[in-house]
């Protein structure tokens, strides 16, 4: 077990690059608060943009050049560059000790919201940016400082095959009649009824964004930035890890959630070998695409709300991606903005991802055409208190967006791990709220 | 003997030359006759070459090592411009949450792994230190998992502990039919990631003992074989004796590295299902929930632990010298 040196060296390395980041940092640059307005004639505004983003694929594989050719047909003097990264949050927030982190950035949810100023151009007021949806998430003292790339509703990908052939045809509307169809999926098909992606960890994290869905309430993301105790009974997050609690311990899930693996699942849905995952939409695409690759089609992939209904029907919360923002060090704000603008508004990428588009009045995805169909109640998310909620959940080191808390709920509910569900939301809200006391304090 | 007496023409012209006046006797003028060895430049000489080396280890090592423990003070979170110096707050708070230590009880897995591999390691290494068919080979195959990157080998054995897996169908052929998830719950996770880390470091300890062994005079097993003594009293007599320091330093290596865990749970794992260990622990409270200080005063700990039973086990077995002759 000599590994003391290897982990020695590389943490030195990447303290190293650490320190000789931050050594760049400090000076120069665009003064704070000067305001990144959209360039008035399209045909002035020049200069080389870098644009930071998370999806390599699209990079790798020429779409995002794509774009950029058909910004320049109305911007032609701005060169657009992308940078691709694949750790994106772990390597933004290191970068971020510097100036040079890029023209257009998406904001990484390291960065505390009372410092956005410090890092990104304000982007206009409230008002002026109410087209767009979410835009409260990134708002700070008036100003707001992030778009939302896009948006997405929370759900359950699927495969229709399957639920068919066990006799489930319509949505289940409690809790208690989605198991009872993960049970008839089991018994009638022999395919995993859930996948829980336990191992790659992140689609798991997927069950917060259900946050709201419960109650139909905007605001119940608002509703958690304090001493609430979250998973007291009847609470959101009660209900919502309850059922995933509840899928695992009545064996539905998959035999060894320890070594699944998130590329093969996607084969697995549309080969019809996993029923059920949790996902947002923007998943779908990729189903559609996995399922063809399997052999089957792109109509074999359904995508049903969460399984509760409020004054008869199903709610579907809309919550936003990355907001895109300007860095307040860029030369070419105009240029950054412009492309920020067009992306959102004019690119067509959130209709060709199948995803929400952050502009108010563009109408719903074809991916999400059966929630329209079935008048499925959608409500965009507040994102308001956003922060304070994070640094709660911070300082109470439970990670709503993070998979070690509902990993340790599937260990439970396996027998893995041990305790009952009880102390471990017992164990949850005591932590939130002496967090949220001290955070408050 | 000659590489003896050319030192000690050396050192006697260093001395030499620093009992001399220099420069009195010579003139101005002297400097065309002057050889290299007199040259201001052969003085730096040394420096010149150490000059790199040192530069990468002061880059790469101690300041690295000195903003951490300058992180430690702060309540820093990773990416804010403003850091504010809280003192001893982050040790305080360490030391009054008994859960960041409950995970050292992980490290116990791969302490117990470590005896088996330091035993695996030093039976191989004596055998093949022995004239046998294929040695080299089998040095070799010995040698190889360490090779191997550690980011390689966790994918690897992560297929291999799947269900239905390499491991599976192997026991499947045997007429073993196992139908036991190997991560799925924390005794088995803990042992099987204890078991690849065996299988990577072995190779290590094997090496470093093979190299000791080797450089045992082949007389003495001679001598030893006309005395009468078997292969057992030649390891028990001859060979262990002489590779103590390195069986020291093996179990240095094997007490720090066992409290260090980090790559094959981290890659495996994730730290799910038990499998934990400190510095997983403190990678996510810097990078999860952007505790950069807090962070920093639990790495500090760790070196400090390190170092402490480092100290006690130097006191314990102290590093005498071999004479075997």
């Amino acid at each position: 077990m000599g590994n003391t040196k290897t982990t020695a060296l590389s943490g030195a390395v990447l303290a190293a690059v650490m320190l000789a980041l931050s050594a760049c940092g400090g000076g120069g640059g665009g003064a704070t608060g000067e305001v990144a307005a959209p360039p008035s004639d399209p045909k002035e505004v020049s200069g080389e943009i870098k644009v930071l983003t998370q999806r390599t694929d699209l990079v790798q594989n020429g779409t995002l050049q794509k774009y950029a050719a058909e910004f320049n047909k109305i911007y032609p003097k701005v060169k657009v560059k992308f940078d691709g990264i694949t750790d994106y949050e772990g390597e933004v927030k290191i970068r971020m000790n510097t100036n040079a982190y890029g023209d257009v950035l998406l904001i990484p949810g390291a960065v505390a919201k009372s410092d956005y100023p410090k890092f990104f151009a304000p982007l206009g007021t409230t008002a002026e940016l109410s087209k767009y949806r979410f835009s409260d998430k990134a708002e700070v003292d008036g100003k707001v400082y992030g778009i939302a790339q896009f948006g997405t509703a929370n759900g359950f990908v699927y495969n229709k095959k399957l639920w068919k052939r066990a006799g489930v045809t319509a949505w289940p509307k409690t809790p208690d009649e989605f198991l009872a169809g993960l049970k008839a999926v089991k018994e009638k098909t022999g395919a995993t009824p859930y996948y829980t992606n336990f191992k790659d960890g992140w689609p798991m994290v997927q069950w917060t964004s259900n946050l709201g869905v419960v109650g139909c309430d905007a605001q119940a993301s608002n509703a958690l930035a304090g001493p609430v105790s979250p998973w007291k009974a009847g609470g959101e997050l009660n209900t919502i890890d309850t059922l995933l609690y509840d899928i695992v311990k009545q064996g539905l899930s998959e035999k060894d959630p320890t070594t699944t693996n998130w590329e093969t699942s996607k084969a697995f849905l549309g080969g019809g070998e996993i029923a059920t995952m949790m996902l947002g939409s923007w998943s779908i695409t990729q189903m559609q695409d996995a399922a063809k690759k399997a052999g089957g089609t792109p109509e074999d992939i359904g995508f049903m709300p969460f399984p509760i209904q409020k004054d008869g029907k199903h709610c579907a919360g809309l919550v936003s991606d990355y907001q895109q923002a300007v860095s307040v060090h860029s030369h070419n704000k105009p240029a950054a903005r412009a492309w920020v603008d067009w992306f959102t508004e004019k690119s067509g990428f959130a209709e060709k991802e199948g995803v929400v588009s952050a502009v108010k009045s563009a109408p719903m995805p074809a991916t999400l055409k059966e929630f329209v169909d079935n008048d499925v109640r959608f409500f965009d998310r507040s994102e308001a208190k956003t922060a304070a909620v994070n640094d709660i959940d911070e300082a109470a080191e439970i990670g709503l967006n993070k998979p070690d808390y509902r990993q340790k709920l599937i260990d439970t509910a396996r027998g893995a791990a041990k305790g009952s569900l009880e102390d471990f939301f017992a164990d949850l809200d005591k932590r939130w709220d002496e967090a949220a006391k001290t955070v408050g304090s | 003997m000659t590489g003896r007496s050319s030192t000690d023409k050396a050192e006697a012209d260093t001395l030499g030359r620093r009992s001399r006046p220099a420069g009195r006797r010579r003139g101005p003028t002297a400097g065309r006759t002057r050889s290299w060895r007199d040259s201001p430049l052969r003085r730096i000489t040394p420096w010149l070459f150490l000059a790199a080396p040192l530069a990468l280890l002061i880059t790469f090592t101690y300041v690295p090592v000195a903003s951490m423990i300058s992180y430690s003070f702060t309540d820093w979170d990773g990416v804010s411009p403003d850091r504010e110096y809280v003192g001893f707050d982050n040790y305080v708070r360490i030391f009054t949450r008994p859960e960041f230590f409950r995970v050292f009880f992980v490290s116990g897995y791969y302490l117990a792994a470590s005896v088996v591999q330091i035993a695996v390691a030093l039976y191989f290494a004596v055998i093949l230190s022995f004239n046998l068919r294929f040695r080299s080979f089998f040095k070799g195959i010995l040698f190889f998992p360490y090779l191997i990157n550690g980011v390689a080998i966790g994918f690897v054995f992560l297929y291999f502990f799947q269900d239905g897996g390499t491991l599976d169908s192997v026991l499947a052929w045997l007429g073993v039919t196992s139908d036991h998830p190997w991560l799925g719950d924390p005794t088995s996770a803990n042992v099987s990631l204890a078991g690849v880390s065996v299988w990577r470091f072995t190779g290590l300890n094997f090496v470093l003992f093979l190299g000791a062994i080797q450089s045992i005079p082949g007389e003495l097993y001679e001598a030893a074989e006309l005395d009468g003594a078997g292969k057992w009293k030649q390891f028990r007599h001859i060979i262990a004796p002489s590779i103590k320091p390195v069986i020291s330093l093996s179990a240095i290596l094997a007490i720090s590295g066992s409290l260090s865990v980090f790559e094959i749970p981290y890659i495996m794992t994730g730290g799910a299902t038990g499998t934990q260990t400190f510095v997983i622990q403190t990678i996510k409270l810097a990078f999860q929930f952007n505790k950069t200080g807090l962070a920093s005063a639990a790495a500090v700990v760790l070196l400090l632990i390190i170092l402490l039973i480092t100290w006690i086990q130097r006191r314990l077995v102290p590093d005498d010298k071999v004479d075997l002759v």
